[in-house]
Parts: C-alpha cells; sequence; structure tokens
C-alpha cells in the first residue's frame, strides 16, 4: 500500500496545492458547520450541545419548514432544474450552429443574465412584471383582451412561484451552458462526416448518437451544476416580491429558511442543521440523476 | 431549393439575435441607467433607456471619491493585485488539481473527488463565521493573503477541468512520455492547451469570484487602505435604499464594477471559441 502510495508521489505534489487552500477555506469551515448542527449557537454565547434535537424538530415540528420552504423548493426545482439544463444544452448548440463571428457575441449576450447577477436582475423585470396595469405584461394581455383584471404577477403569493421560475430559468445559462457549449465545439468535425457516411439523416440524429455521446463529461458538469445552482438559489423570490418573508411564504425556499434562522434570528445552530439537510438533498438528487443519465461508469 | 436553405438560415439567426438582444438587457440597461440624469433616475415606471444622456453621475462619483482619505489609487491598486494573483493561482491549482483526478489513478481519488463535488453542494450561508475563525487563526487578518487564499479553491474549476481532461486521448500522453516528457511537461505541453476552452472557463470564474468579492474586505480586513475598490465603491452607494443622494454615483459605481468583468469574458470567451477551432485533438 505505501509502495503504491511512494510511487504515485507526483499526483499527490500536483493536488496538493489545491488541497491546502480546500482543505483550510472549504473543508475545515463546512465541517465546523456540520458540528455546529447539533448545538444551539446564537453567535454570542458558546455553542451549547443538543444532540439530534434540531433535525428532530425540523423534520417533524418545524410548520413554515414543512409547509411552505420544502414544497416551493420541490415545486422550484423540479422546473427550474432540468428547465435549465435542457435549456443550457439547447441554446449552446444552436449558438454552435452560428458562425464563428457571431458565436461570441450570442454567448455573451446568454451569459450575461449571469454575469450581472443580482444588480439588474429585479429592475429588469419588475417593470415587466409589476401588478398595476402599467406593467408591460399586464397592460398587453388587458390589450389583448386575454385577462379583465391586472394580476398581481410578484405579490400574489400563487403567481409568484411561476414569476421566480421564470425569471430563473432566463438567468441560468451559467457555466454549466459555458462548458456545454465548450464540449460541443470540441467534437471533431469527422465524426461528423463519418456519421453522415452512416446514414445519419437529420441534425437532430446528429446531436442525439454523436454530440452527446461524446461530450458525456461536459453534460455529467452541467447536470451536477443544474442541481447545485437550484437547490442554492434563495433571494430571488424576496427580490422579486420585495418583501421578507415572501407574500405568505408563496416564494419562500430552503435557502430562505437558512437565511431566516442564520442572519434574523440568530440561530445558527438550527440554520447549520437547515445546511446539513439540504446537503443530503442535493446529494440524493444527483444521485438520482446520475443514475437516470446512465452515467454509472463515473 | 439553396434559396428556401439560406431564407431559414436567415430566419434563424435573426431569432437568434433577437434573443440574444433580450439576454443583453440588463447590460444594456446597467450602461444607460449610469448616463441619466437625476429626474429619470426617479421615473416610475422606471424607463429603459436613457433619454437625455449626460455625464453629471460620474463627476458627481468623483467628487464623492475625491473627499475620501485614502487615494482611490490604492483601493483600484489593492483590487487589481489581489485579482490578479488570484486568477492566476487559482486556474494553475484547479488545473494541476484537475489534471491529476482526471489521469492519474493514485489511492485516494475518487475520495478526494466525491469530497470535491460535495463541498460544492453545501451552502455557504452559515459557514462565515467558521471561515473568519480560520483566516484569523491563521493571522491573515489585514494581509493579501487573507485577501487571496480563501478564493483560491474553486471547486467548481477543479471539477470542469477534471471533467474536460478526462477526454484527453491517453495515448497521446503515453507517446509523450515514450518521448522522454516529464509529468509536468505533459501538464503544461499537453493538458492545458488541449483543455484551453475549460481553462479559460475557470478563469473567467475566478475573476468574476475575486474582482467583485466584497466578503473578504468587509470581514478579514479591518484596515481601511488594504480594502479593495468595488468595496470602497459598495460604501459609497449602501443604506441607499430610500435614498436620493449619490443615486447617480452609485449607478456609475455599479456599470464600473461590472466593466471589467465584461471585458474579461469577452477577451477570454474569444480564446475559448477560437482554440475549439484549431485544437481538434480527439
Amino acid at each position: 500500500m505505501w509502495s503504491r502510495i511512494w510511487s504515485y508521489r507526483v499526483s499527490y505534489l500536483f493536488i496538493a496545492p489545491f488541497m491546502l487552500v480546500f482543505l483550510a477555506f472549504i473543508v475545515i469551515p463546512v465541517v465546523m458547520t456540520a458540528g455546529l448542527s447539533f448545538t444551539y449557537y446564537n453567535g454570542i454565547e458558546p455553542p451549547r450541545f443538543i444532540g439530534w434535537s434540531n433535525f428532530q424538530y425540523l423534520i417533524s415540528q418545524d410548520l413554515l419548514f414543512l409547509q411552505y420552504a420544502l414544497p416551493n423548493t420541490f415545486k422550484f426545482a423540479i422546473v427550474v432544474g432540468p428547465g435549465g439544463y435542457a435549456a443550457g444544452f439547447v441554446l449552446a448548440w444552436l449558438i454552435s450552429l452560428l458562425g464563428k463571428r457571431l458565436r461570441k457575441w450570442v454567448a455573451l449576450a446568454v451569459y450575461a443574465p449571469s454575469l450581472t447577477a443580482g444588480t439588474a436582475m429585479t429592475i429588469i423585470w419588475l417593470p415587466l412584471l409589476s401588478g398595476d396595469r402599467i406593467g408591460y405584461l399586464n397592460s398587453f394581455l388587458l390589450n389583448q383582451g386575454l385577462i379583465s383584471v391586472p394580476k398581481l404577477w410578484v405579490t400574489d403569493p400563487h403567481l409568484l412561484m411561476g414569476s421566480m421560475i421564470v425569471v430563473s430559468l432566463w438567468s441560468s445559462m451559467g457555466v454549466g451552458f459555458l462548458a456545454m457549449l465548450a464540449g460541443i465545439l470540441n467534437v471533431d468535425p469527422q465524426l461528423y462526416e463519418a456519421g453522415r457516411i452512416d446514414g445519419i439523416r437529420s441534425r437532430l440524429q446528429e446531436v442525439w448518437y454523436l454530440t452527446i455521446p461524446s461530450m458525456k463529461p461536459q453534460m455529467l458538469f452541467g447536470c451536477v451544476m443544474a442541481i447545485v445552482t437550484t437547490l442554492k438559489t434563495g433571494q430571488i423570490g424576496v427580490e422579486l416580491s420585495g418583501q421578507n418573508p415572501t407574500p405568505q411564504y408563496g416564494g419562500n425556499l430552503i435557502v430562505n429558511h437558512i437565511h431566516d434562522f442564520g442572519f434574523i434570528r440568530y440561530e445558527m445552530g438550527y440554520a447549520a442543521a437547515i445546511s446539513v439537510f439540504l446537503l443530503l438533498l442535493m446529494y440524493a438528487s444527483n444521485r438520482l440523476s446520475w443514475r437516470l443519465f446512465g452515467t454509472r461508469d463515473e | 431549393m439553396r434559396l428556401r436553405f439560406s431564407l431559414s438560415r436567415i430566419s434563424f439567426v435573426v431569432l437568434m439575435l433577437l434573443f440574444a438582444a433580450f439576454m443583453l438587457l440588463p447590460i444594456v440597461f446597467i450602461i444607460s441607467h449610469a448616463f441619466k440624469p437625476y429626474d429619470e433616475l426617479f421615473v416610475y415606471p422606471p424607463e429603459f433607456l436613457v433619454k437625455h444622456p449626460t455625464t453629471q453621475n460620474f463627476v458627481e462619483l468623483m467628487q464623492v471619491t475625491s473627499n475620501s482619505l485614502i487615494p482611490l489609487s490604492r483601493y483600484l491598486f489593492n483590487s487589481i493585485v489581489v485579482s490578479a494573483l488570484t486568477v492566476v493561482l487559482s486556474t494553475i491549482i484547479s488545473a494541476m488539481c484537475g489534471y491529476a483526478l482526471a489521469k492519474h489513478p493514485f489511492p485516494g481519488r475518487q475520495l478526494v473527488f466525491s469530497t470535491i463535488v460535495l463541498m460544492l453542494m453545501f451552502a455557504p450561508e452559515v459557514v462565515q463565521i467558521p471561515r473568519y475563525l480560520v483566516v484569523s487563526r491563521l493571522g491573515l487578518m489585514n494581509t493579501y493573503p487573507g485577501h487571496i487564499l480563501p478564493l483560491l479553491a474553486l471547486p467548481v474549476g477543479v471539477f470542469l477541468l477534471k471533467q474536460f481532461m478526462e477526454q484527453i486521448p491517453n495515448s497521446l500522453l503515453e507517446a509523450a512520455r515514450i518521448d522522454g516528457a516529464t509529468e509536468f511537461g505533459l501538464f503544461l505541453k499537453i493538458a492545458v492547451p488541449v483543455c484551453m476552452p475549460a481553462v479559460a472557463t475557470v478563469a473567467i470564474l475566478a475573476f468574476q469570484g475575486s474582482w467583485s468579492n466584497l466578503e473578504t474586505s468587509a470581514y478579514f480586513m479591518q484596515d481601511d487602505d488594504m480594502k479593495t475598490f468595488p468595496f470602497f465603491l459598495s460604501t459609497l452607494t449602501s443604506n441607499l435604499a430610500n435614498n436620493v443622494a449619490r443615486q447617480g454615483a452609485a449607478a456609475v459605481a455599479t456599470l464600473i464594477v461590472l466593466l471589467p468583468n465584461l471585458v474579461f469574458f469577452i477577451l477570454l470567451q474569444r480564446k475559448v471559441i477560437d482554440t475549439m477551432a484549431h485544437s481538434g485533438i480527439k
């Protein structure tokens, strides 16, 4: 065993610099936080060990969590996760069909919402979704006779979730999209020629039989990033509705719940417990999707 | 037939451009917002484009910053040093780690990789206090390493590079090994050039993460002369939610913080798209 490890000493040298900063600034703080989830900790007094109580309370008594945060997160994630992933791939593919000169500008445009992050998002979408008849969407629908009264797109608890999903999809072309674009452009053109000789007729067949199989690593990366960014989304409901908590908790996600306990109620131990729960949830969705996509060899 | 094809081609390009224009809205908005005079900044419902562009906001920002005790150049210097070092170092160490994970079957590889992916998933909200403790124990408060080291570890970057480097054919590496290349030579001369698109993407991420990062300045730097430029701008314009004064300066500040991100992305993304056409190694 030791001689095997010694024979790979160069590999350990390769990972050493990253591992040092990774352990110090990510792994150790996260492990400490996970430890806090078994304590009562308000940020002022030293943490007091309370065993599993935080977790017991979370899954049996925390009504805000069980009634709003958890189901909302599921609803949100089931659309935005796969939707953002698929949209990212389709857009990357469409961009790869464009000419070389246009390509980089369209890629920049599609990435723009991720680049500007929260700063501009609300200012773009609020006039569009504003609840009175002046809002662009309302005024359009009213003029077309599709609705008779203006809808409260961001303050009605039933409509808020829909608005959140649309805005999140719009800004979901992040690093996963960039990776898939690079993956598609990286596919060897000779492969397509060979495919044409072997009887591949349409562009869609080409994508399914040639492009996707030859960029599996990038597809997997895009998938993991879609899950992670979707489940880590939090502030969007607050930003859109301008209220914290969101109206009748209509847009409350798990991350809002963490925020609520961590920074408003100062129950850091409990917030840490929710974070651990969220981590388990992501891990489970990851396993599930890796199985679905059949990349078990990973 | 030929005509029909080019017609559908044109409509496809036009559709993509329209879509791109829609996605570009936030950038257009930020640029146009910076040039709005005060009476347009506060119109409700907000106007998207500026009607009477003016540079008064830029003048205002300059006046505000000239009142600061520490010269603006000091903040700029801090920012440039910190971002440059972070981008270079974190791209190199991510690439090295990704390369070893992809191409060296060393014992513990699976464990290391799973840990990296797992850490990607932890919500960062509650990690701030433990991270503060680590930084202060290591004596990094008020030092440049205190800005840089916490941002160096980029699990996303390692994950991305590992995925790309997996695609490098082993035969290519084997051939170079027989020709007497060292492991580091393989990494530098083959792995990095072949995976340039991914390396550039990681550099983009690292830049975005460090340039507009406010956390290290806010928590780890107590001396004012150690803070970064975007942090300084944010102190000028925070607490402005219901305030009229300085909103013009705030709009300009947002633009100034965004611009380097944009330029860096355009420069490197060109690299991504251009290198791809030439590499062709599969």
